[in-house]
C-alpha cells in the first residue's frame, strides 16, 4: 500500500467512464451532480453521450430502464443516498425485475461524504441493493480497483451498483491487478483472525493488520469488493483458517458486508464474527478522517475493536 | 393509412373487452374497470396505429408501448392475444401459477410486451427513455404510453413529462384515461388531477381532449400526434370505467374486482349482442 498516493473513487469513476467511452458504446445520466460524481469527466470526452436529467432520480432511472429496453448500456449516476436510497423501489421494480443493462455509479456512499452530515451518508445501500434478484453489488477500495470494476460492470449484461467514495483513499493495488467479480483478494495472508472488508475500510484493515503484527497477532486480511455475489470459497476457508471473523465497512452494521458474512458463515462454518461499522445510528458533519476516527473505522479504531473483542 | 374501418375496430375491441372478462374471471381477481375504459385505445394502437409485427415481437424499428397503468394488464393481454401475439385461449391462465401473463405487466414473460410496468409514475419515465434512445440513434420509431387519470397524482409522471417537454420528444405520445374513477372514489374527491391539459400543455406538451371510446376521434387524435413536431403529444381521452359492461359501468368498485359466474354470463352476453349487432350494421 502506498500512502503517499491518496484518490477518491469517484474520481477514477468518471475517469473510467471517459477512458472506455472510446472501447464500448454506453450511455451516461447524472441528475445535476455531473461535477460531484464525476460523470463530467466523461461529458467533457463525449458530450453527446452524457444526459442531465435534472434532479430527478427517480426518472431519471426510468428513463435509463426505457434507453436499455432498446439494447443500449446506460449508466446512472447520483449520490448514493439517491440512487439507491430514494430510488430503491424504482431499481427494484424498473431495472431490477427487468433485468435490464443499467450500471448505478453511486458516489458520495457511507460517512466519507463528510460535511454534509447525516442526509446526505448513505449507510444503508449495501443492504438495499443486494436484496434485489440479479443485482451485483461492487464496493471497489481504490483507484485502480473502482476503475476495473467499471469495465467488468459493461461486461456484465444486467444490473450493477457500484459504490464509490467521496474522499480520497490510498490506492492499494498496482496496474498489474486484475478485478475478478467473483473472487475476493486476500490483501493480507495471516493465520490467527480473519478481517473482511470493503471499499475505504480495506486500507483501515491493513493499518490495523500491522499494528495488530506488532502485538504478536497475525491478522489476514480479505478485501470483499463485491458484496453481491459474495464470494463464500474464500470466506470460509479464512475461517475455518483463523477461526475469527471481523468485518469493517463503512456502512451499518445492519444488511451490509457485516451481515452478508454472518449469513454465510452461520450457514457454512459458523465462527465467531463481529461486525465494526457504524453501529445503527444516524452520521453526523464532521470532515471525514475526523468521522472515520469517530466512528472507529480509521486504522486505529479497527485496531483497538479486534484487540477488545479476541 | 387506414386499415380497418370503425365498424371493424369497434367489433375487435368488443372482443378485446370479451377477452378481459374472460382473463379476470378466470383469475377470479384483477383489473377489468380500467382496462374497459381503455379497451377502444388498446385496439386502436395495436390494430391500427402501432408499426408492429406478432410475429417478431422485437422487431427492432418497432413502435413500443409501455402500459404505464400496468393493473391494466387484461386490456394489454387481450389485445395482443386478438393481434396474434398468443393464444386467445391463455387469457384464461390469467394470474395463475406458472403462467405467462403475470399480474402485472412482465417484458421477459410475455411477447408483445414492451416493458415491465404496474408500480404507478414508473412507466412514463421508461416510456421517455425509449423514446429520448430513439432520438439518439435517429431511429423513426415511436413510443406510446397509457396512464390512469389516478396515476397522475405520481409525483415521478410530472418528473418524466418535464424531461419529455423540455427535450421536445415529438416521438412519444402520453395517452391518459380520464374515466374519472380511482379505488378510493372519484379522482375529483380523491384528491383532484384536473385540469389535466393545461397541466402538459404547461410542460410544452401538444394537448388533444378527445372522447376515447369514439374511433375517428381516436384517429384524428393520433393524426395530429405525428403531426407535431418538436414536442411530444398528450392525449387525453374521456373515457366510462367498466365501459360495455352494463353494471359495471362508471363504478369504482370495479376497479379491481372480478365478476362471478352470473355476473360473467350477463358480462359476455352483452358483449355478444353487441358484437351481433355491430356485425349486422357493418
Amino acid at each position: 500500500m502506498n500512502d503517499t498516493v491518496k484518490k477518491a473513487t469517484r474520481e477514477s469513476y468518471g475517469e473510467a467512464l471517459a477512458s472506455l467511452g472510446e472501447k464500448y458504446d454506453f450511455l451516461v445520466l447524472d441528475a445535476d451532480l455531473a461535477g460531484a460524481t464525476k460523470t463530467s469527466t466523461f461529458k467533457k470526452a463525449f458530450p453527446e453521450r452524457h444526459i442531465d436529467c435534472g434532479i430527478a432520480e427517480s426518472n431519471m432511472t426510468g428513463i435509463a430502464a426505457g434507453i436499455a429496453t432498446t439494447g443500449k448500456t446506460v449508466f446512472i449516476s447520483s449520490f448514493a443516498m439517491f440512487a439507491a436510497g430514494r430510488n430503491f423501489e424504482q431499481v427494484r421494480n424498473s431495472i431490477g425485475y427487468p433485468h435490464l443493462n443499467v450500471k448505478i455509479g453511486a458516489t458520495h456512499a457511507g460517512i466519507t461524504v463528510g460535511e454534509d452530515g447525516a442526509t446526505h451518508q448513505c449507510l444503508e445501500d449495501i443492504a438495499l441493493m443486494r436484496t434485489i434478484p440479479g443485482m451485483k453489488v461492487i464496493v471497489p477500495a481504490d483507484d485502480i480497483e473502482a476503475k476495473a470494476c467499471v469495465e467488468a460492470a459493461i461486461n456484465y449484461e444486467g444490473p450493477v451498483y457500484m459504490r464509490f467514495g467521496r474522499a480520497a483513499v490510498p490506492v492499494i493495488y498496482d496496474e498489474n491487478y486484475v478485478f475478478d467479480m467473483d473472487k475476493a483478494v486476500v490483501v493480507r495472508e495471516g493465520k490467527d483472525v480473519t478481517i473482511a472488508a470493503c471499499g475505504v475500510c480495506v486500507a483501515s484493515a491493513l493499518e490495523a493488520a500491522e499494528m495488530l503484527a506488532a502485538d504478536g497477532i497475525d491478522a489476514e486480511v480479505i478485501n470483499f469488493h463485491t458484496i453481491k455475489p459474495l464470494d463464500k470459497d474464500t470466506l470460509v476457508a479464512s475461517a475455518s483458517k483463523t477461526g475469527r471473523v471481523f468485518t469493517v465497512e463503512e456502512h451499518s452494521v445492519i444488511g451490509g458486508l457485516g451481515g452478508a458474512v454472518c449469513e454465510v458463515l452461520a450457514e457454512e462454518n459458523p465462527v465467531k464474527v463481529t461486525r465494526i461499522g457504524v453501529n445503527d445510528v444516524f452520521g453526523q458533519s464532521g470532515p471525514a478522517k475526523d468521522l472515520m476516527k469517530f466512528y472507529g473505522l480509521d486504522g486505529e479504531g479497527v485496531y483497538k475493536t479486534i484487540k477488545e473483542n479476541l | 393509412m387506414q386499415k380497418m374501418d370503425n365498424i371493424n375496430l369497434q367489433i375487435t375491441a368488443t372482443k378485446v373487452r370479451k377477452g378481459i372478462i374472460e382473463a379476470v374471471h378466470s383469475a377470479g381477481s384483477g383489473h377489468p374497470g380500467g382496462s374497459l375504459s381503455a379497451a377502444d385505445m388498446f385496439t386502436y394502437l395495436y390494430f391500427e396505429e402501432m408499426n408492429i409485427d406478432p410475429a417478431d415481437p422485437r422487431k427492432e424499428d418497432r413502435d413500443r408501448f409501455v402500459l404505464s397503468k400496468g393493473h391494466n394488464s387484461p386490456g394489454l393481454y387481450s389485445v395482443l392475444a386478438n393481434r396474434g401475439y398468443f393464444p386467445v385461449e391463455d387469457l384464461k391462465t390469467f394470474r395463475k401459477l406458472g403462467s405467462y401473463l403475470q399480474g402485472h405487466p412482465c417484458m421477459n414473460e410475455t411477447p408483445g410486451v414492451d416493458m415491465s410496468s404496474g408500480s404507478l409514475g414508473q412507466g412514463i419515465s421508461t416510456a421517455v427513455g425509449m423514446a429520448l434512445s430513439g432520438k439518439i440513434s435517429g431511429k423513426d420509431y415511436r413510443v406510446y404510453t397509457l396512464l390512469g387519470d389516478g396515476e397522475i397524482q405520481e409525483g415521478q409522471v410530472w418528473e418524466a413529462s418535464m424531461f419529455a417537454g423540455a427535450r421536445n420528444l415529438d416521438n412519444l405520445v402520453v395517452i391518459v384515461d380520464n374515466n374519472g374513477l380511482q379505488i378510493d372514489g372519484k379522482v375529483e374527491d380523491v384528491c383532484s388531477v384536473y385540469p389535466i391539459d393545461k397541466k402538459f400543455e404547461a410542460f410544452n406538451f401538444e394537448v388533444i381532449n378527445i372522447n376515447g371510446h369514439d374511433f375517428g376521434e381516436i384517429r384524428a387524435a393520433f393524426a395530429k400526434a405525428r403531426e407535431t413536431k418538436g414536442k411530444p403529444t398528450a392525449i387525453i381521452m374521456k373515457t366510462t370505467k367498466g365501459k360495455d359492461v352494463s353494471f359495471m359501468e362508471d363504478k369504482a368498485e370495479w376497479h379491481g374486482k372480478a365478476p362471478n359466474d352470473e355476473q360473467y354470463a350477463i358480462a359476455i352476453e352483452e358483449l355478444d349482442k353487441k358484437i351481433a349487432e355491430l356485425e349486422a350494421e357493418g
